[in-house]
């Protein structure tokens, strides 16, 4: 059963130094308030894992929380560049960046596999192109049954895969609606999970095309509100376009990016 | 001029599959003119989306709102565009050479110590593998045309006809390139990328000293028709809308 905690007791417990950690949600939905509580605890020499590290991981990576990063697509999404990620492969600040680099596929593939307990997932996919070339979790496998070559790529388990869900109830199953992205399969993928919610309410009310995952899945649920901004909340919050533009400012240098670290963060830490 | 060009690409009642920026501006025209059933697939998990403005990312959530069906991204990927269900995918580049190659991932040879770390593959290899035709809408210099791909994130023609087959890609790859000079098809006997449309006031010099290798010009040049007062109208209002 799921237990109820608060964000920082939920970290402090699930998230260890040297852990491959997983926050998934796919543009919407993004646990930045739990990637904070990361940095604010001093987590170091993560794998961090992503499809797409955005601004959250650039946030932790800036913080030198990273030791390694396993993804699919690094960007500002709609935005440009992530600064304090190109800066970590780049010039290896403020630690060096190991990278495992997929395709969307690849990646997603690699959850499935892991979520059903299997050790490698099959696909048509990688074809001629150079990632297998740097990649080591890519290989190729022919099909016992047509002959055909076809890719195939590892499980993912991560020690801890954290999401960010709009509700749970007070027995720790938690609802989730709107793009649902890969959040599923990372938490069912992982040793250890770690749902923050919007909201913790007495009963979940159906939601159409929603998806629940049962308290006995998930380790642990922690509530924290508007906890995936400035990424949003489906019937809770927009996409605060505003801040992914504003990043930019703040990724782009290191002295910006510590200020913000700082007073945003570490800042926060007194103020509770 | 390059997403009316590419608005113009896409023929009611396609699949496409849209990735964020030109592409996504490009096809929310084209639904908004002259293909109004026009079936906008977002990697993000929402089937025939449509939206009212222009999705700010791929997972925006009017994307969400106005699809027929949203669902899950392995399904995305594994249901609906590794079978071949989508016509046309529409891709973007930071560099792309002259078999169609894609870069979107590193730019220099060195792959531990790039010149300049890019976003990476996302969806594209894929994309590119399984859609029955692909577009690519690139903004065109000598630094993004280029001989060969410093990496080949998404594979195109490789190094001419039949390098698909041999790999046993299955969709044709891709069939369009249109940039803000003109519109660029590959040649049917060796798949190179060759100059088959210029844009209003582009001359064929211009686009030569905006290409990275020996540039082959279609013996049918043609001329891209101006935008229509609808086309120009509906892109000023898409971008307008909030």
């Amino acid at each position: 059963m799921a237990e109820i905690l608060s964000l920082r007791d939920a970290v402090a417990q699930l998230v260890h130094d040297g852990d491959t950690v997983a926050l998934e949600g796919f543009t919407h939905l993004i646990p930045h308030a739990a990637g904070q509580e990361i940095i604010r605890q001093r987590r170091k020499d993560l794998t961090l894992v992503r499809m797409t590290p955005d601004i959250v991981y650039d946030q932790l990576i800036g913080a030198g929380c990273a030791r390694k990063l396993i993804f699919s697509w690094g960007g500002n999404p709609g935005v440009g560049s992530l600064h304090r990620f190109r800066d970590a492969v780049q010039n290896s600040w403020p630690v060096p960046l190991e990278i495992e680099e997929h395709s969307h596929a690849g990646m997603a593939n690699r959850y499935v596999a892991g979520a059903s307990g299997l050790p490698f997932a099959v696909l048509r996919g990688y074809s001629g192109t150079d990632l297998p070339n740097h990649t080591d979790t890519i290989k190729q496998i022919t099909c016992p049954f047509t002959g055909e070559q076809l890719a195939a790529v590892p499980a993912l388990n991560p020690d801890v895969s954290i999401i960010h869900a709009q509700r749970a109830d007070r027995a720790g199953n938690v609802q989730i609606w709107g793009l649902v992205g890969v959040q599923k399969e990372a938490v069912l993928a992982a040793r250890r999970s770690l749902a923050t919610v919007e909201e913790i309410v007495d009963e979940l009310e159906p939601v159409p095309g929603g998806i629940v995952l049962p308290s006995w899945a998930v380790t642990a649920v922690a509530e924290a509100p508007r906890g995936a901004h400035p990424s949003y909340a489906q019937g809770y919050y927009d996409r605060d376009n505003e801040y992914y533009e504003y990043w930019d400012s703040i990724g782009r240098n290191r002295d910006s990016f510590q200020a913000w670290v700082d007073e945003k963060v570490f800042g926060m830490e007194a103020a509770k | 001029m390059m997403s009316i060009a590419a608005a113009r690409a896409l023929t009611g009642g396609q699949r496409c599959f849209v990735g964020i920026g030109l592409p996504s501006t490009a096809a929310n025209l084209a639904r908004r003119t002259h293909a109004p059933d026009l079936v906008l697939i977002y990697e993000s998990g929402t089937l025939g989306s449509k939206p009212g403005r222009l999705p700010a990312s791929i997972g925006d959530g009017v994307l969400a709102e106005t699809a027929d069906a949203v669902i899950s991204v392995p399904e995305v990927f594994n249901y609906w565009l590794q079978p071949g269900r989508i016509d046309v995918g529409f891709l973007g580049a930071a560099q792309l050479d002259k078999f169609g190659n894609i870069n979107t991932t590193v730019i220099g040879n060195d792959y531990a110590n790039p010149k300049v770390r890019l976003p990476g593959a996302g969806g594209a290899p894929e994309i590119a593998a399984s859609c029955h035709e692909v577009y690519v809408v690139v903004r065109q210099s000598k630094r993004s045309f280029v001989e060969q791909v410093d990496f080949i994130t998404s594979f195109g023609h490789g190094r001419g006809k039949g390098d698909r087959e041999k790999l046993g890609l299955r969709g044709a790859g891709p069939t369009l390139v249109i940039t803000d000079l003109g519109v660029f098809r590959p040649d049917p006997e060796t798949s190179e990328l060759v100059l088959s449309q210029l844009h209003e006031g582009v001359e064929v010099e211009q686009v030569r000293e905006a290409t990275g290798w020996d540039l082959k010009v279609s013996p049918e040049l043609s001329r891209t028709p101006a935008p229509t007062e609808t086309e120009l109208k509906t892109l000023r209002e898409l971008k307008a809308a909030k």
